[in-house]
């Protein structure tokens, strides 16, 4: 069998995982499955548990109760170096003292695979990520994209059922990191290896994943496809952490309404008891239009390429985000005086703070 | 700017120069003391006599012996446990410094009193116990294994700073952890890939240790163990001359040892298939 060709990953699972260190608790009974050939973004802010996770899946780490279940069998007890799992780490982790071919051939070496395979092996895993001609350089002559690469190869050599990515693209350039990004993804589809990606860069997870689980506190907040994670998201965390997120302070009137910015929309999911609440609504939810007897100011404007953000002051001193078309936004400077409308779709609500 | 460039170079040359003569004036006067005899002019007699001198081979023999030893146990009891400091950092890594750095507080004198103290009187309290054979067996002339074991001790400073400079230039956790993620056991971790990327330090440590132990006096004298150093000196009452040229070789060993050292430990590794 070719490295190319399709290999048949395997399903993941957490039950019940927890894992303290001291009294900061890293994992509170994550609960959560990963399908065979999926690539699922572990997602969240930093101490929610997503990097101990993944690293229990590669033996680094122990839960102090629950399992995780490969193929069904609970692998907890089993030697990092036993468990047939790839992983590309955060920082640059290639041997030093080894060439790109050596590095990406260390693990069938371990494995006793003759010379000759390894060599052959080593060097078609190095032009599928790009480098076909750089397997006799070391370490220290590689970019960091290139590094990253090779290591990616590296994990990839033993042929894995499960490939674990820490946060490999958060040390590179914005450039490479795009590049590389998309490239993951292909090799990923192409070998339809079950994929774990560990990252706090949302517009990663959302645009590689196929479904995103986010974290917090060593919870599952929520674990959906990208497009439902924006748009449905689950809790208040989850709609303020994916994208970004306006409050407006609004009010509930009954009837599964609230009254925001002189609109009346139905509210989506759980309502707080108080009347007084938060109202969570997206910058691209905000509409803006040039009218001169309009309420609103206009307070900065940033132009972000083919969108612009402006910041409008609504009555009452209230600031909210507007994304606009870059054509649409033209002519409305700080200052101007503007009529904001929301979108007439289900907000979600959330506690007054 | 240009002035001052070579104001700075001239001072830079007036101290490498008197750096360079405060090192090779002795090594000049030992020299020209060695090979210029009053009445015989210029001989190299004294360079000729060392391999047939007696006790030479025998003195030499036993320090190579030695370092061979204390290199290879200082470094399987420090380089595991300083890895394993590196891989679970917490209290225990202050600890091994203050510990590997403590004999260099201890001065050599009481040092060896203390060790002489003991292997003195050891086999007297202990002469109907098991313990008895082992006291007379790490004082075997063959083989003093007493002097291997207080050599380790002083080794351990300059063992320990060099081998913490080497570990200090590599993320020890993450490599061992991408060694172990390819299937690499512990064993091959250390072998594979931390030994290798540890080479210039290791080396380092080596020839620290080499040096120290082709020097060392006061210990193996003390001990009434005839080493090279010990020799030398013995040597220096009836034959100054060759007791001399003796020291200028050994240096020059020293130093070629150095240097096949340091080049074994900057080499780096070629393909490994």
């Amino acid at each position: 069998m070719t490295i190319s060709a399709k290999s048949s990953g395997a399903g993941v699972e957490f039950r019940a995982l927890r894992r303290t260190f001291g009294s900061t608790v890293a994992l509170d009974g994550l609960d959560l499955t990963i399908a065979p050939g999926e690539l699922l973004a572990l997602l969240g802010p930093s101490g929610c548990g997503k990097t101990t996770a993944l690293r229990m899946v590669a033996g680094f780490d122990h839960p102090d109760s629950g399992q995780v279940l490969v193929d069904g069998a609970d692998i907890v007890g089993v030697p990092a170096n036993k468990r047939d799992a790839g992983m590309v780490f955060q920082s640059y982790s290639l041997f030093p003292n080894l060439t790109a071919r050596d590095n990406v051939a260390f693990g069938p070496r371990i494995r006793k695979v003759d010379a000759a395979t390894r060599r052959a092996r080593a060097d078609e895993l190095l032009a599928m990520v790009g480098l076909p001609t750089q397997g006799d350089r070391y370490p220290h002559q590689l970019s960091g994209g290139q590094q990253q690469r090779v290591a990616l190869a590296r994990a990839l050599a033993l042929q894995p059922r499960v490939l674990l990515l820490d946060e490999p693209l958060s040390a590179l350039d914005a450039q490479v990191r795009l590049t590389l990004r998309e490239e993951i993804s292909r090799l990923q589809k192409n070998l339809g290896i079950t994929t774990i990606f560990v990252t706090h860069d949302q517009e990663e997870a959302l645009s590689m994943a196929d479904r995103v689980a986010v974290l917090r506190d060593g919870r599952l907040e929520q674990c959906a496809t990208p497009v439902e994670l924006y748009h449905h998201p689950a809790t208040a965390f989850v709609a303020e952490f994916v994208g970004t997120m306006n409050r407006v302070p609004g009010r509930l009137t009954g009837e599964g309404r609230v009254e925001v910015a002189g609109q009346r929309l139905p509210v989506l999911g759980d309502v707080p008891a108080e009347n007084t609440v938060d109202v969570l609504i997206r910058p691209e939810d905000v509409h803006v239009s040039a009218d001169a007897d309009g309420a609103a100011r206009v307070v900065t404007v940033s132009f972000l390429g083919p969108t612009t953000r402006l910041f409008v002051e609504l009555p009452g001193g209230v600031g909210v985000k507007a994304d606009l078309a870059t054509r649409q936004a033209a002519g409305l400077g700080p200052g101007a005086a503007v009529r904001v409308e929301l979108a007439g779709h289900p907000v979600r609500v959330a506690a007054s703070r | 700017m240009a002035a001052l460039t070579r104001r700075a170079r001239a001072w830079h040359g007036a101290v490498l120069a008197l750096a360079g003569l405060y090192f090779a004036a002795p090594l000049i006067a030992s020299f020209v003391f060695t090979v210029d005899v009053p009445g015989q002019g210029l001989t190299g007699q004294a360079y000729t006599q060392i391999l047939g001198a007696p006790g030479f081979l025998d003195g030499l023999g036993l320090s190579l012996l030695l370092a061979v030893a204390t290199i290879v146990l200082v470094l399987a009891l420090v380089v595991p446990a300083m890895v394993a400091v590196r891989l679970r950092p917490g209290r225990l890594g202050t600890v091994i410094e203050v510990l590997c750095t403590l004999p260099l507080v201890v001065p050599p004198i009481a040092f060896v009193a203390g060790i002489g103290s003991i292997l003195q009187l050891g086999p007297e309290r202990l002469s109907r116990t098991p313990l008895y054979q082992t006291f007379l067996a790490v004082q075997d002339e063959r083989f003093p294994l007493a002097l291997v074991l207080s050599y380790t001790v002083l080794a351990l400073p300059f063992v320990f700073r060099s081998l913490d400079s080497g570990l200090r230039a590599i993320d020890v956790p993450t490599l061992t952890e991408a060694a172990r993620n390819c299937g690499a056991s512990w064993w091959q971790v250390l072998v594979r890939v931390l030994l290798p990327n540890l080479r210039s330090s290791l080396a380092g440590a080596a020839f620290l240790t080499l040096a120290l132990v082709l020097g060392e006096y006061t210990i193996a004298r003390i001990l009434t163990f005839e080493t090279f150093p010990v020799w030398i000196v013995k040597v220096s009452g009836s034959e100054a001359r060759l007791s001399v040229a003796v020291s200028l070789l050994s240096l020059l060993i020293t130093w070629l040892l150095l240097l096949a050292l340091s080049s074994a430990g900057t080499r780096t590794t070629k393909n490994e298939d």
